[in-house]
């Protein structure tokens, strides 16, 4: 094994360790423990910052380590059966290692003030530890099993971290329903795992691919390949919160706000796109026209839903939602790297928006808290407003990061999104379907909009309670420097130096797309002449999202800044269109009425049967032979016995009537001689 | 392969340990409960550490299964000789004991259960002698059954095992306790006698030639009935493939379904737990129900192929019927110990659909996936007993917010549910995966549809987990303690055990391996189809 590789396992048990410690120790710890997990995580940053350092300049592409996990001491078709399982760095990877340990050290940074006094302090340390460990082991696997393992216990620590509070049913409730709707997704990556096992018998990337791109397909048809590569997808399309299973996202808010922009923006639920990066070689075109649909699609629903919400977390979740349907929708259209690398820009602007609605809710909380109040809700930008004079670190950093994510020319999120767009037209040039990139451009505006909406409503204008403005304050250091570490890392200069343009830069360089396994007949354009054409459009699409992002953020301002038109008349005039965007297009209630229902519904309808029709049978059984030996008892009581009985009596009366002849009287017998003499002589006379 | 200790073979110290310690407890006077305890415990640890030794002597690449040579311990006596010049000849019963890779993993777990339930068990004060010696029977008897490998010597093991559990539940149970203790009873027997007719019919149609006298006797030595060479070729079950045959191999497929238990022979299981105290319970979920599918692998497998592969999709099918069914019966139950019984029947319907894939690693997943039920399992039955004992009630509606409360006893319960839920990194997953990825590869539909329940587990398990342990606590609940040293004595090695396995799993697969395929290997030939894969 490369000595590299080795710095690459100490990155990923490093937060394990962390975990161990504190959930022994950590009560004894207390208040330091949040330290330790701190200090564990900042190592861990470094190492994977060297990593990086060493992975890109490296000649080789990927540093991996395969060794054979259970040997089935058997061989089926000659060919010995055993899991081989490993680890691999590879420009991506390297890359994730950092944003995941980047984030995450900053999350635990952050969390020293925020969860401050906290119930479970130590707890949740621990907690961001094994998150920590098992996103870095998605990251870091070669094969599917591992991807599947660290993919469970991803959804177990965002369980543990959702559900923090547990105390509050809500979130007991928002934690179990992200665990369930995972699982749901899970079933379908676990289905593909079970195909490509079986026809392959190996479940290493590589090992994979290479008998793809042998000419192996699953049971000899590219429609078995397909339902593989998008069965594997499913797992996806839960972790990744896309349609139709994106309803446990906005509900995960319950989990603490950093938590919340740890896991539920930049790292777990990238961790789907991620997945189909790794399995995009598998990827016929018509899975991917599928997931391109399914990307659009998400991202459409979840800005529309966006517009309209006034939590300030609900309104990220969605936004979250959103870019990861581009993501998504990017890696579909076959936009490989420009996927990848929006996954990478929106990890840094998207954590950064949620820290800083974390500063933002946690003054609101302290002012809140200094008036005695306990019924207005912190999380409601309807009570916010004019923040910007209160906590200026926190606004330019906001507005950095909604410029991002807004994708406005400078900042790292308009390198991204920008190429994400271009692929799309690059794909419908190739295939026709023109929706995706109108979805696409559509959507840009739409975020443009609703990002601003909630930066005018909370930081500008006026507070609109003045005595609690006065309580109102900047957050400590320890949170915002974290704040401003992922300002800086949202300008372009980071991933590229030609902020109009990232295909030079070292990020577009050195990750690029896999080679593609899939036989001639099913694959979509080749990655060269997709890449040319998506040149061809790079122009266009800088216009034309220039253009939609400006609109947003214009339309935002005379709606919410200069109130040129009321949004409430607007909103009472579409006010079905509202009800509906502003129920999240009714998902929870149509799921609770037919799959939830469904399922209980069984489990009622099965236990009564197994209680009355089938232990009743087992009792009947019982109770008729029970039945049967009263009435054998009863027929041998009467019958048989009565027989026996009657025998006897009759026997007894014969018995009684010849004893009174019985007298003992020599006279009587005499008397009866002579009669009996004289009835034979008449008789025979 | 011989293992000796005081001249007496290790699988008969295994086996009589608890014998020689029952009658060391009906010995002691009345009075001395902590004594009669003691002595328990003392025996079943060494019970314990027996088996331990077998394990680490346990040769890794000796197959067993149908062949004598390879089965490892043995010992063989001859037992019962009857000298008869009548039609069947002479009756001979063997003494013949032995393990392989099907057997150690079970004898392993009855060592370590039955162990568990002593510490479990402390706190009954009911006639504390008569439980105790009850006990270590029940021990005695489930042990015989994993060593026999003569049918009739396991047929009494069987059979001894009946009696002690009937009493343990019918006088140390709950309220219901008479009626489950008969229905328990009742049912086994029911299919005891199945059992007793397809063994004799398998007696008389089997003959080897006796090294003694050198004439051809009739037995009832497993392996014997396993190579086809020894029918009689007039006897009702020679040949392959014949009416007769498949008779006899439903009869013993009944017999031992009812125990497993499989739909629809199932309802005396959830009677049973609620009314058994909780060490009961333990036993039966953590041992007993491994004794169906183990007599499906020692016995109806090897000694009717032909008769099992004809029945494979059959069997397959009712073991995704008892997960989906057991799922989601689990899923409408509002007591803690009924919903843990469902859950049972659900998870041991992963053992059939695995051992049905008649494949490496279908076989292997349910092998192991008896080993991991039965710890698991164990666990959750330890954890009701916890609540149950400071609360008296075992109603999920009547908790919640125990997480506060009691946070050592709920780091375990989390580990042991998440088990359950076939969480990756614990042992449950690494058996429910097998069982799957080997089913997959004979019966794909099946497999998907039976895949629904690890959601339908998710579901009843984590909802379970948050009516009991999340939330608020209700302020009756105000003065509960939690766990004790007992209490971790108890659940703290099972929960180890867990996780072992979970992460190295190779510890236990490397014990299964070779008797796994040998039996896939064997079953296919003599069923008469390809071998490979």
């Amino acid at each position: 094994m490369r000595p590299e590789l080795t710095i690459a396992l100490a990155v990923l048990l490093l937060p394990l360790a962390s975990f161990t410690l504190l959930i022994f120790t950590g009560r004894r710890y207390s208040e330091r423990s949040g330290l330790v997990g701190t200090a564990f995580l900042g190592i861990d940053l470094l190492l994977a910052l060297y990593l990086l350092a060493a992975k890109v300049p490296s000649d080789l592409k990927v540093w991996d380590h395969t060794f054979t996990w259970i040997d089935f001491h058997t061989a089926v078709n000659g060919v010995p059966l055993k899991i081989d399982i490993g680890i691999m760095v590879d420009d991506l990877t390297a890359v994730m290692l950092v944003v995941v340990t980047l984030i995450s050290f900053l999350v635990h940074l952050f969390s020293l003030a925020y969860m401050k006094g906290d119930v479970r302090f130590s707890r949740y340390y621990a907690n961001l530890g094994i998150f920590t460990f098992s996103m870095l082991g998605i990251v870091l696997t070669n094969n599917y099993l591992l991807m599947y393992v660290f993919w469970e216990l991803v959804g177990l620590s965002s369980y543990l971290l959702i559900g923090h509070w547990y105390e509050k049913k809500s979130a007991a409730d928002a934690s179990k329903k992200a665990f369930l709707v995972n699982r749901v997704g899970d079933l379908g990556f676990f289905i593909g795992i079970m195909i490509v096992w079986m026809q392959f018998s190996t479940l290493t990337f590589d090992g994979i691919f290479g008998q793809i791109a042998g000419g192996k397909v699953p049971f000899d048809s590219n429609a078995w390949l397909t339902a593989a590569g998008m069965l594997i997808f499913c797992g996806a399309v839960g972790k990744s919160a896309q349609f139709p299973l994106h309803v446990w996202l906005p509900d995960a808010m319950e989990g603490p706000t950093p938590v919340s922009a740890l896991i539920h923006a930049a790292t777990m639920v990238a961790a789907g796109v991620y997945l189909t990066a790794r399995t995009f070689p598998m990827l016929t075109a018509d899975a991917l026209l599928v997931i391109a649909y399914v990307g659009a699609v998400t991202a459409f629903i979840a800005a529309t839903i966006a517009l309209v919400q006034n939590d300030i977390k609900k309104i990220l979740a969605y936004s979250t939602v959103s870019q990861l349907g581009y993501m998504v929708m990017g890696l579909g259209v076959g936009a490989y790297t420009a996927g990848v690398f929006h996954l990478v820009t929106h990890a840094a602007f998207k954590a950064g928006l949620f820290l800083a609605s974390g500063s933002v809710i946690h003054a609101m909380h302290h002012a809140l808290h200094h008036q005695h109040d306990h019924h207005t809700d912190a999380q409601d930008i309807r009570h916010m407003g004019g923040l910007k004079g209160k906590m200026p670190v926190t606004f330019w950093t906001m507005l950095i990061f909604t410029l991002a994510i807004s994708g406005v020319p400078l900042t790292s999120g308009f390198m991204s999104k920008d190429e994400i767009l271009a692929g799309t037209l690059a794909f419908s040039h190739f295939t026709g379907h023109t929706l995706i990139p109108v979805i696409g451009f559509l959507v840009a505006g739409l975020t443009a909009f609703y990002m601003f909406r909630m930066l005018i409503v909370v930081f500008l204008g006026s507070h609109p309670d003045a005595h609690r403005a006065e309580h109102l304050h900047e957050s400590p250091k320890v949170m915002t420097v974290p704040l401003m570490v992922l300002a800086a890392l949202s300008f372009f200069a980071f991933y590229s130096f030609n902020p109009l343009n990232a295909s030079h830069g070292w990020f577009m360089e050195n990750v690029t797309p896999p080679a593609v396994a899939v036989p001639a007949a099913a694959a979509a354009t080749a990655t060269e002449t997709f890449v040319e054409e998506v040149h061809h459009q790079h122009s266009l699409a800088m216009l034309l999202s220039v253009g939609v992002a400006g609109l947003g953020i214009l339309a935002a301002f005379v709606f919410y800044h200069w109130r040129k038109v009321s949004a409430d008349a607007v909103m009472n005039a579409a006010k079905p269109v509202h009800t509906f965007l502003y129920n999240k297009w009714f998902f929870d209630e149509l799921y609770h009425a037919t799959a939830v229902a469904a399922t209980l519904g069984t489990a009622r309808a099965l236990a009564w049967f197994d209680a009355v029709i089938v232990d009743g049978i087992v009792n009947g059984a019982g109770a008729v032979t029970k039945g049967f030996s009263t009435v054998s008892g009863k027929f041998d009581s009467i019958v048989v016995d009565g027989i026996v009985n009657l025998t006897a009596t009759v026997a007894g009366f014969l018995g009684m009537l010849l004893r009174t002849v019985q007298t003992g009287r020599v006279q009587t017998y005499i008397v009866f001689a002579l009669i009996g003499l004289m009835a034979l002589l008449a008789l025979y006379i | 392969m011989e293992q000796t200790f005081l001249n007496i073979g290790i699988l008969t110290w295994l086996t009589f340990l608890p014998v020689v310690g029952m009658i060391v407890v009906l010995l002691l006077p009345k009075e001395q409960k902590t004594a009669v305890r003691w002595t328990s415990l003392a025996f079943t640890l060494a019970q314990v550490v027996f088996a331990g030794i077998l394990f680490a002597k346990f040769d890794r690449n000796l197959a067993g299964v149908n062949s004598a040579e390879t089965m490892q311990f043995t010992e063989l006596f001859n037992w019962i000789s009857v000298k008869s010049t009548a039609w069947f000849g002479t009756i001979k019963i063997d003494y013949y004991l032995g393990v392989d890779g099907i057997s150690m993993p079970m004898v392993l777990l009855t060592a370590l259960i039955s162990c568990i339930a002593v510490i479990s068990s402390w706190n009954i004060e009911k006639s504390v002698k008569g439980y105790f010696a009850l006990l270590l029977l029940l021990d005695t008897g489930m042990m015989g059954v994993f060593v026999a490998l003569d049918f009739f010597l396991f047929y009494i093991f069987w059979e001894v095992m009946l009696l002690p559990m009937y009493f343990l539940i019918g006088v140390w149970g709950g309220p219901r306790r008479e009626y489950a203790a008969i229905k328990f009873f009742l049912y086994t027997l029911l299919g005891s006698v199945l059992l007793l007719l397809a063994m004799l019919a398998l007696y008389f149609s089997v003959t080897v030639v006796d090294p003694a006298s050198g004439e051809r006797i009739h037995t009832f030595n497993m392996m014997a009935m396993m190579n086809p060479a020894n029918y009689d070729p007039q006897s009702l079950l020679a040949g392959a493939h014949t009416y007769w045959r498949y008779v006899a191999y439903l009869a013993v497929f009944i017999g031992f379904a009812i125990k497993v238990p499989i739909f629809p022979f199932h309802t005396w299981l959830p009677d049973a737990h609620v009314e058994a105290p909780t060490a009961i319970s333990v036993i039966l979920a953590g041992v007993l129900l491994k004794m169906g599918t183990y007599g499906l692998l020692r016995i109806a497998f090897p000694i009717f192929p032909d008769a099992a592969l004809y029945y494979l999709y059959p069997l397959a099918f009712v073991g995704f019927i008892n997960i989906i069914y057991g799922a989601f019966c689990a899923m409408a139950q509002k007591d803690f110990k009924k919903l843990i019984a469902y859950s049972s029947v659900s998870h041991m319907g992963i053992v059939i659909l695995g051992m049905a894939a008649m494949n490496t690693q279908g076989m292997l997943g349910g092998m192991m996936q008896m080993f991991n039920h039965g710890t698991i399992t164990a666990m959750l039955f330890l954890i009701v007993g916890v609540i149950y004992d400071r609360t008296h009630t075992r109603g999920l509606d009547d908790f919640g917010g125990l997480m506060n409360k009691m946070p050592k006893y709920s780091g375990i319960m989390v580990v042991a549910f998440f088990a359950a839920i076939g969480l990756p990194g614990l042992s449950g997953f690494i058996s429910e995966a097998f069982s799957f990825l080997g089913a997959f590869q004979t019966f794909r539909w099946l497999t998907v549809a039976s895949a629904f329940g690890i959601v339908l587990t998710a579901g009843y398990m984590l909802w379970t987990l948050q009516r009991v342990f999340l939330g608020t606590l209700p302020e009756k609940w105000n003065g509960l303690t939690d766990v004790t040293g007992r209490e971790l004595v108890m659940l703290v090695p099972l929960g180890i055990i867990v996780l072992v396995l979970g992460v190295y799993p190779n510890l236990m697969l490397d014990v299964m391996n070779t008797s796994a395929n040998a039996l896939v290997d064997f079953v296919k030939a003599g069923g008469g189809m390809a071998v490979g894969n």
